[in-house]
C-alpha cells in the first residue's frame, strides 16, 4: 500500500492537530504538522503533500466567527495553490473547525452566481455542545466515506449548524450528492425534516453533518473522526464489553475515514 | 475615520442572544421584554473610506447566509434604528463596550484579519447592542447593569454611543515615586497598607519601616509594591506556612510551619517508607506536584482558586482562573504538556431572589452562568479536555463563590526540573503587559466588600486563550530543543513574583521599559506588578537566545529580553537607565517577620438526629436526587470539551444514554500506551459545620474512592489540597483549618496517598452594610477540596457505574453507620444535628485493594461510589444510568451503630453518608471468585438487577422505596436542566 503524505495544518488556536496526525499515521499515512505561517510564506510547500487536513480547534480564537480568520487567510493567500492541489486529484479534509475554515475558503464549492449557498452558524440552543451523535452516511463520490453506512462520532462545537440560503439551496446540495453525512436518531433514519435535539445536536438543515465538494475529494464535517480511533472512546464501550466478545484495544470506527483516504492512493 | 459595523441576524434567522436575554430577563423579574441584538465593531483607520468599511463588513465580519451588516459613521440613524424583527415596537437602545484598557481579543483578531484583507494599521474595538421593548426608560440602566454589562470591565451606554474616535492610552511621563514611611506612626502605617492596597499586617509594615530607617532613605513605590506582592498571603501563604499556636479540647500544639509539619510531613514520611519504591518526583516545590507515570514520563497536577475575581466578574475571573492553572502546568519543571483539566465550583443557590441580595452581590444565577462559560471558553480553546469536577451549593457562597480550576500535565523524566543559571537572560514570552490585574495578589488576600467592585476592578483580568495556546506550542518546542534553563508563569504579582522567585538564589536586573506593552501610559510600577495574562518568564542562556527568538517569531509569539539573572543577590529594577528599585533577595524571601497566630478548636455538642418516621421513603429519595448538590450537572458538562486530545476512556457522563454520573474520569495521555490517568475529587462542606477533621477525612476518602471505583490502583493515588476558609485572623476559623490539616496528615499516611501540591485561599468573606447601616459579614463554610490523581495500568479494565445487565448480583462493600449528620436526608428535611461520617482508613484501604483486585480480574460489571444521599442514591443512579431495574434489601447490608428506633435504622441504611462504601454489580458466574477476593472486608449481597425498569428497595422484606427509573432520572435531571 502507498504511504501518502499528509499536511496537518497548524494555526494559532488549532488544537486537534496532534491526534489528527496520529489518526493519519495509524491509517498508514505519513503525517506532518505544519504551521500555516510556513505555508503562507511558501505556498509551493503544498506540492509535496497528497492530502491536506485542517484539524479541529479554535483557529484565531474563532473570533469574529468560527474559522473566519483562518479561512480568509487561506482564501486570500493560498487560493491558487489550493485549487491546484485539489485539481491534482489530492484530498482535503476539514474536521470541525477545519470544516468551518473550508466553508470560508471556497474549496467546498458552496458558491454559485448569487453568492454563498451554505454557512456554518450557531447551534440552535446557542451554546457549545459536546456529545456523541449517530450519523447516516450517504457516501456517493466521497472518497473518505466509501463503504460506510452508519457511524457514531462525537461532536464538540458551538457553531456547527449548517444553514443554507433560502430557496432550493439544500435541495440542490442533496441532489448533487453533496450532503454525505446526516445526523440520525437511534431508531429513525435521517430525512430532510430536522430531527429534534439531541439527535440533531445543532439544528442543521436536512440534518446535515458533513458536506463534500463536487469532486468527492474534499470533505468537511462537524463530528470528530479522530476522536474515535480506539474502541475505548465510545461512550458505551464498558456496556459492549459486558455483552462479551469485545476487545477494548480494538480500533474505533472513526479510523475508517482515514483508512479510506489512504487506500485512495492505492 | 471611525466607522461602525453592526452585524445583525438576517431577518429570516433567529436572534439567539435576544432569545437568551428575554429568558434571563424573565428570571430577573422583567416580564414581556422583547429584544433584538447586534454585535458591532468600531473600526478606525486614517485612510479608511466608506467603501473600505463596507468591504470589511461584507467580506470579513458578516456571514453572507445568516447575517446582515449595517455600516456607517458611529450613531448614524440607520445604525440606531430598531431592527425590523421588533415590528416597529417602541424600543430603546443599550450598548455595551469593553472599558478602555480591558482586553478585547476579538478586536485583536479582527485587526489582524482586516490587515490580511489589505487594510493595515486599522484599530478596532468590539461592542454589543441591544434594542429593548418593554423596559421603561428609567429602568433601562438598571436592566443593563443587572443583565448585560459588568461595571468591573464594561461600559454601559444608554442610547447613542457618542464617540468620534477610539480612545488610546496617554503617554507616560516618568517620575520616580518615593513613599515616605520612616516617619509614620502605627496608625499611619496601617492606613498606608490598606489604602495603598498593600494589605500587609502592621508587624510587616514595621519591619519594612525599620529596614528603610536603617538604610536612611524612603522606599520607592515599586519597592514597597514588590514587598507587598512577595509577602502577600496569595504568594507566600504566610498564615498556613507560619507559626501557629493550636489548641483543641484534648491537645495543644505549636507549629513553626503548620503546612510543613502536617501535610508535607506526611508526604515525607511516605516517601521515606517507600525508599526505592518512591513514586513521587517533585512535591510542594514547583508550580505543580509531579509523580511518576511510566518509564519515560511523569505527570503533574495543580489546582488553583480564583474566587475573588470570579465574585466581581464571573466570566473573566473563571476564564483566567483556568488560564492561570494551565500556566502552572507550563511552568512546572521545564514545561509540562497540559493534558486534562478539572473544575469545581461552589455557588449560592441559583434561585436566590434578586430582592434578597446584599448590595454589591451579583445574582447567583448570573455568577454560575458566567463562571461556567468562563471556564468553558478558556479550556475548550486551549484544547485541553475538562474531564472532572463538582458543583456545590450553599447560601453562604453568596458574595464569595468558589472557583477551583485544576490542570494536569505530562512531562518527560529529564524535563521535570529546571534551575536558572547565573547570567541567564530573563525572557518574557507571550501576551503583552497592560493595566489589567493590578493588585490581584494583594487583593485576593483581602476580604471582599460591597465596595470591592469599584476599589479593585483593576484586579479583574480578561483572558485570551489563543495567546496561551500559541505560547504552549512554542514553549514545548523550545523545551524539547533545550533552549532554556528554567520557566515559570506570570501569575499573581506578575513579573514581580515570577522574576523574584526565579532569581531568589541568584539575583536579577530588570529593565522595565523593555517589556512590551498593550498600550502606552503604564508606569514602571504598573509594568512590574501587572497581572496581564498569558505571559511566561524563561531563564535563557545567551547562546540560545537567537534560536528561541526565531522560534517564537515563526509562530507569531512575542519574546523579549527584559533583564538578566545577575549573580548579585539583589533585585535591581531600572527604567530607561534610572534605578527605580533595589532590594536584597534575602529581604524579599526571608525578611518577613514571624507572626504567631492563635488557633482554637472546640467541638460542637453532638445531638442525635432523628430521621423522619415513614413507612416509605420514596419522596425523600426523589427530593435528594433533585437537591442541587446531587442533581445532574449535564448542563455544565456538555459545554466542556471532554474528548479533545483523543484520550477519553471514562467520560464525565456514562451509561446507556451517556447521562449517568461517572465517579471519576479516565484519560489516556499517551495514545501509544494503554496506561491511563484517573481523576477524581472529594468535597463536602456540609460536614465541616460538624467537624472539620472528619470533613477533611471524608473528602480524602471520597476522592480516593471515586478513583478506585473506575479502576485506579489504590496504591498509586496522589492528592492535592485546596483550603478555602474565612478570615484566619479569627482563632476559631484558623483552628478549624488546622484541624482539617491534621486530618490530611493522618489520612494521607493511613491511605498511603501522598499530598503532592496544594493551595489555600483565605479571607473568603463578604461584608456589606445592611439597611440599618450595620456591617454584616457572610463567611463561607470552611471548604476543603481534595483532588485525586490515580493511575490505571490498562485502560481496557476501567469500569463505569451504570448497571450493565439483568440478573446480576449487587454487592455493598463497606459498613454503614448511624451517620446522618450533614447528610442530604437532613438537608431536604431541614434536620439539624447528627453524627458526622468518620473514616477508618486501614479498613477502607483493605476494601479498596480488594475491589481493585476484582476489577483487575474483570469481575466487576459496574462499580459506584456511595456518597451524597447514601446507598439509596447510589443504587438509584446505577439503575437509571444503566436503564436496568434493581431490587435490593438494605437490611442485608453491613450496618453498625446504635439506633433509637427502627425508623432511624431504616433511614440510615438508605441515606446515611458513611464513608468507604462502594456498590458493585457482579455477574452470577463471577460471584464466587468475587466473594473470595473481598472475603476480608465487610460486604454483603443485597440484591439483584431485574428486567423491570424500576428501583425497589426493601428493609427486612418490606418495601421502603419504589419508583420507576424514568421518575428517578427526571427528578435528578430537572433542577439544573437550563
Amino acid at each position: 500500500m502507498a504511504t501518502p503524505t499528509v499536511l496537518v495544518l497548524r494555526s494559532p488556536g488549532a488544537n486537534c492537530d496532534e491526534e489528527t496526525a496520529h489518526a493519519w499515521r495509524l491509517a498508514g499515512a505519513q503525517a506532518e504538522r505544519v504551521h500555516v505561517n510556513r505555508v503562507l510564506e511558501a505556498p509551493e510547500l503544498l506540492d509535496g503533500y497528497q492530502a491536506l487536513c485542517v484539524p479541529g480547534g479554535f483557529s484565531y480564537g474563532d473570533d469574529i466567527a468560527a474559522g473566519r480568520v483562518l479561512g480568509n487567510q487561506l482564501k486570500l493567500g493560498l487560493a491558487d495553490a489550493l485549487r491546484r492541489f485539489r485539481d491534482a486529484g489530492k484530498l482535503v479534509l476539514g474536521v470541525c473547525n477545519g470544516f468551518q475554515v473550508l466553508v470560508n475558503t471556497g474549496l467546498l464549492d458552496l458558491e454559485d452566481e448569487s453568492g454563498q449557498l451554505a454557512s456554518l452558524t450557531w447551534n440552535n440552543h446557542g451554546r457549545y455542545e459536546a456529545r456523541w451523535v449517530r450519523l447516516g452516511v450517504d457516501p456517493g463520490r466521497c472518497v473518505f466515506l466509501q463503504g460506510l453506512d452508519r457511524l457514531e462520532l462525537p461532536i464538540a462545537h458551538a457553531e456547527g449548524r449548517i444553514a443554507t440560503r433560502g430557496g432550493d439551496a439544500l435541495g440542490r446540495l442533496v441532489d448533487d450528492g453533496r450532503v454525505v453525512l446526516r445526523y440520525r436518531g437511534a431508531q429513525t433514519d435521517a430525512g430532510d425534516s430536522v430531527l429534534p435535539f439531541p439527535a440533531n445536536p445543532n439544528g442543521s438543515v436536512g440534518n446535515a453533518a458533513g458536506l463534500t465538494d463536487s469532486s468527492g475529494r474534499v470533505l468537511g464535517l462537524m463530528p470528530h473522526p479522530e476522536r474515535f480511533l480506539f474502541a475505548t472512546q465510545h461512550p458505551t464501550w464498558t456496556r459492549r464489553r459486558a455483552e462479551g466478545g469485545f476487545d477494548p484495544h480494538a480500533d474505533g470506527d472513526g479510523l475508517r475515514l482515514f483508512r479510506n483516504a489512504v487506500a485512495y492512493f492505492g | 475615520m471611525l466607522w461602525e459595523v453592526d452585524i445583525l441576524p438576517a431577518d429570516d434567522r433567529p436572534d439567539l442572544p435576544a432569545e437568551r436575554l428575554t429568558e434571563e430577563a424573565a428570571h430577573a423579574g422583567y416580564e414581556a421584554v422583547r429584544a433584538a441584538t447586534a454585535r458591532g465593531y468600531l473600526i478606525e483607520g486614517d485612510s479608511l473610506d466608506a467603501a473600505a468599511a463596507d468591504a470589511i463588513a461584507r467580506r470579513l465580519l458578516a456571514d453572507p447566509v445568516v447575517e446582515t451588516p449595517r455600516v456607517g459613521r458611529v450613531d448614524e440613524a440607520d445604525l440606531l434604528a430598531p431592527p425590523a424583527r421588533l415590528g416597529g415596537a417602541d424600543a430603546r437602545l443599550l450598548a455595551v463596550l469593553p472599558k478602555v484598557g480591558v482586553m478585547d481579543p476579538t478586536a485583536q483578531s479582527a485587526e489582524r484579519a482586516i490587515a490580511d484583507l489589505g487594510y493595515p494599521g486599522v484599530r478596532t474595538r468590539t461592542l454589543r447592542k441591544y434594542w429593548l421593548a418593554g423596559v421603561d426608560q428609567p429602568r433601562l440602566e438598571e436592566f443593563g447593569r443587572r443583565l448585560l454589562a459588568n461595571d468591573a470591565i464594561e461600559q454601559l451606554v444608554v442610547g447613542p454611543i457618542g464617540i468620534d474616535r477610539l480612545p488610546s492610552g496617554e503617554r507616560y511621563a516618568f517620575e520616580l515615586k518615593r513613599v515616605p514611611i520612616t516617619g509614620l506612626d502605627d496608625g499611619a502605617l496601617a492606613r498606608l497598607s490598606r489604602e495603598g492596597q498593600l494589605y500587609l499586617q502592621l508587624a510587616e509594615m514595621q519591619t519594612i519601616q525599620r529596614y528603610y530607617r536603617e538604610l536612611g532613605r524612603e522606599p520607592t513605590d515599586i519597592e514597597l509594591e514588590t514587598l507587598a506582592q512577595t509577602w502577600s498571603e496569595h504568594c507566600s501563604h504566610k498564615t498556613l506556612a507560619g507559626r501557629i499556636a493550636y489548641r483543641d479540647d484534648t491537645t495543644e500544639r505549636r507549629f513553626d510551619n503548620m503546612l510543613k509539619e502536617t501535610i508535607f510531613a506526611a508526604t515525607q514520611k511516605l516517601r521515606a517508607d517507600w525508599g526505592e519504591g518512591d513514586w513521587c518526583v517533585s512535591v510542594f516545590r514547583d508550580n505543580a506536584g509531579v509523580v511518576r507515570f511510566d518509564e519515560t514520563d511523569n505527570v503533574c497536577f495543580k489546582v488553583e482558586t480564583h474566587n475573588h475575581p470570579s465574585a466581581l466578574e464571573p466570566y473573566g475571573g473563571a476564564n483566567t482562573g483556568l488560564g492561570g492553572v494551565i500556566r502552572d502546568t507550563l511552568g512546572t519543571g521545564l514545561g509540562a504538556k497540559p493534558i486534562a483539566s478539572t473544575d469545581v465550583f461552589c455557588f449560592a443557590p441559583p434561585d436566590t431572589p434578586d430582592a434578597s441580595l446584599p448590595p454589591g452581590v451579583l445574582a447567583p444565577r448570573r455568577v454560575m452562568r458566567g463562571v461556567v462559560e468562563g471556564v468553558r471558553d478558556y479550556g475548550n480553546r486551549m484544547g485541553i479536555p475538562t474531564v472532572n469536577g463538582a458543583v456545590c451549593f450553599d447560601p453562604r457562597y453568596l458574595g464569595n463563590p468558589l472557583v477551583f480550576c485544576g490542570n494536569m500535565g505530562l512531562i518527560p523524566h529529564d524535563k521535570s526540573f529546571g534551575e536558572p543559571q547565573p547570567n541567564d537572560l530573563i525572557v518574557a514570552v507571550g501576551g503583552r503587559t497592560g493595566r489589567d490585574g493590578i493588585h490581584g495578589a494583594t487583593f485576593s488576600s483581602a476580604e471582599l466588600t460591597h465596595e470591592s467592585e469599584s476599589l479593585s476592578g483593576g484586579a479583574v483580568q480578561i483572558g485570551n486563550a489563543v495567546e496561551e495556546k500559541k505560547v504552549t506550542d512554542v514553549l514545548l518546542a523550545a523545551r524539547d530543543r533545550g533552549l532554556f534553563n528554567a520557566v515559570t508563569d506570570c501569575g499573581a504579582g506578575g513579573f514581580s513574583s515570577a522574576v523574584g522567585e526565579m532569581g531568589e538564589t541568584i539575583g536579577a536586573t530588570v529593565r522595565l521599559e523593555a517589556a512590551p506593552l498593550k498600550y502606552e501610559g503604564l508606569s514602571y510600577t504598573e509594568v512590574w506588578i501587572s497581572e496581564a495574562q498569558e505571559r511566561m518568564v524563561l531563564a535563557v542562556p545567551e547562546a540560545h537566545w537567537d534560536e528561541l527568538r526565531e522560534l517564537c517569531e515563526s509562530e507569531g509569539v512575542e519574546a523579549t529580553v527584559i533583564g538578566q539573572y545577575t549573580p548579585t543577590g539583589e533585585l535591581l529594577l531600572t527604567y530607561h537607565g534610572e534605578t527605580v528599585g533595589r532590594l536584597p533577595m534575602s529581604l524579599l524571601h526571608d525578611g518577613r517577620p514571624p507572626v504567631v497566630r492563635e488557633a482554637a478548636y472546640s467541638p460542637p455538642d453532638v445531638h442525635p438526629l432523628h430521621a423522619p418516621q415513614r413507612d416509605n421513603y420514596t419522596e425523600d429519595l426523589l427530593a435528594i436526587l433533585g437537591s442541587l448538590n446531587v442533581a445532574s450537572k449535564e448542563w455544565v458538562v456538555r459545554q466542556y470539551d471532554h474528548e479533545v486530545q483523543s484520550g477519553s476512556v471514562v467520560k464525565p457522563l456514562v451509561g446507556a444514554e451517556a447521562d449517568g454520573p461517572g465517579d471519576a474520569a479516565v484519560v489516556r495521555p499517551k495514545l501509544t500506551s494503554h496506561r491511563g490517568l484517573v481523576i477524581g475529587c472529594g468535597i463536602n462542606p456540609r460536614f465541616g459545620d460538624l467537624d472539620p477533621y472528619w470533613m477533611a477525612a471524608s473528602a480524602i476518602d471520597e476522592a480516593i474512592r471515586n478513583c478506585v471505583a473506575v479502576g485506579a490502583d489504590p496504591r498509586r493515588i496522589a492528592l492535592l489540597d485546596n483550603f478555602c476558609w474565612g478570615d484566619c485572623e479569627r482563632s476559631a476559623t484558623l483552628g478549624s483549618l488546622v484541624r482539617a490539616a491534621i486530618a490530611c496528615h493522618d489520612l494521607a499516611i493511613e491511605f498511603g496517598a501522598p499530598f503532592v501540591s496544594g493551595k489555600d485561599s483565605l479571607n473568603n468573606e463578604f461584608s456589606y452594610l445592611d439597611a440599618d447601616g450595620q456591617k454584616q459579614t457572610i463567611a463561607i463554610p470552611p471548604t476543603l477540596l481534595i483532588s485525586a490523581m490515580g493511575q490505571i495500568a490498562d485502560i481496557g479494565r476501567a469500569v463505569t457505574m451504570d448497571i450493565k445487565r439483568v440478573d446480576s448480583r449487587v454487592y455493598v462493600i463497606g459498613r454503614t453507620f448511624n451517620e446522618l449528620g450533614g447528610s442530604h436526608l437532613a438537608l431536604v428535611n431541614r434536620l439539624e444535628n447528627g453524627v458526622v461520617p468518620s473514616v477508618n482508613a486501614p479498613v477502607a484501604r483493605a476494601a479498596y485493594e480488594a475491589v481493585h483486585s476484582a476489577i483487575e480480574e474483570g469481575l466487576v460489571l459496574a462499580c459506584h461510589d456511595c456518597s451524597e444521599g447514601g446507598l439509596a442514591v447510589a443504587l438509584a443512579e446505577m439503575a437509571f444510568a444503566g436503564g436496568i431495574g434493581l431490587r435490593a434489601d438494605l437490611a442485608d447490608a453491613p450496618l453498625a451503630g446504635e439506633y433509637a428506633s427502627g425508623y432511624d435504622r431504616t433511614a440510615a441504611a438508605l441515606f446515611s453518608e458513611s464513608n468507604s462504601r462502594l456498590v458493585c454489580e457482579v455477574a452470577e458466574a463471577d460471584a464466587d471468585r468475587f466473594e473470595e477476593l473481598i472475603a476480608g472486608t465487610a460486604h454483603a449481597l443485597i440484591g439483584r438487577t431485574y428486567d423491570t425498569p424500576a428501583l425497589s428497595l426493601l428493609y427486612n422484606g418490606a418495601e421502603v422505596v419504589n419508583a420507576s427509573l424514568g421518575v428517578l432520572k427526571e427528578a435528578w435531571q430537572a433542577p439544573l436542566r437550563w
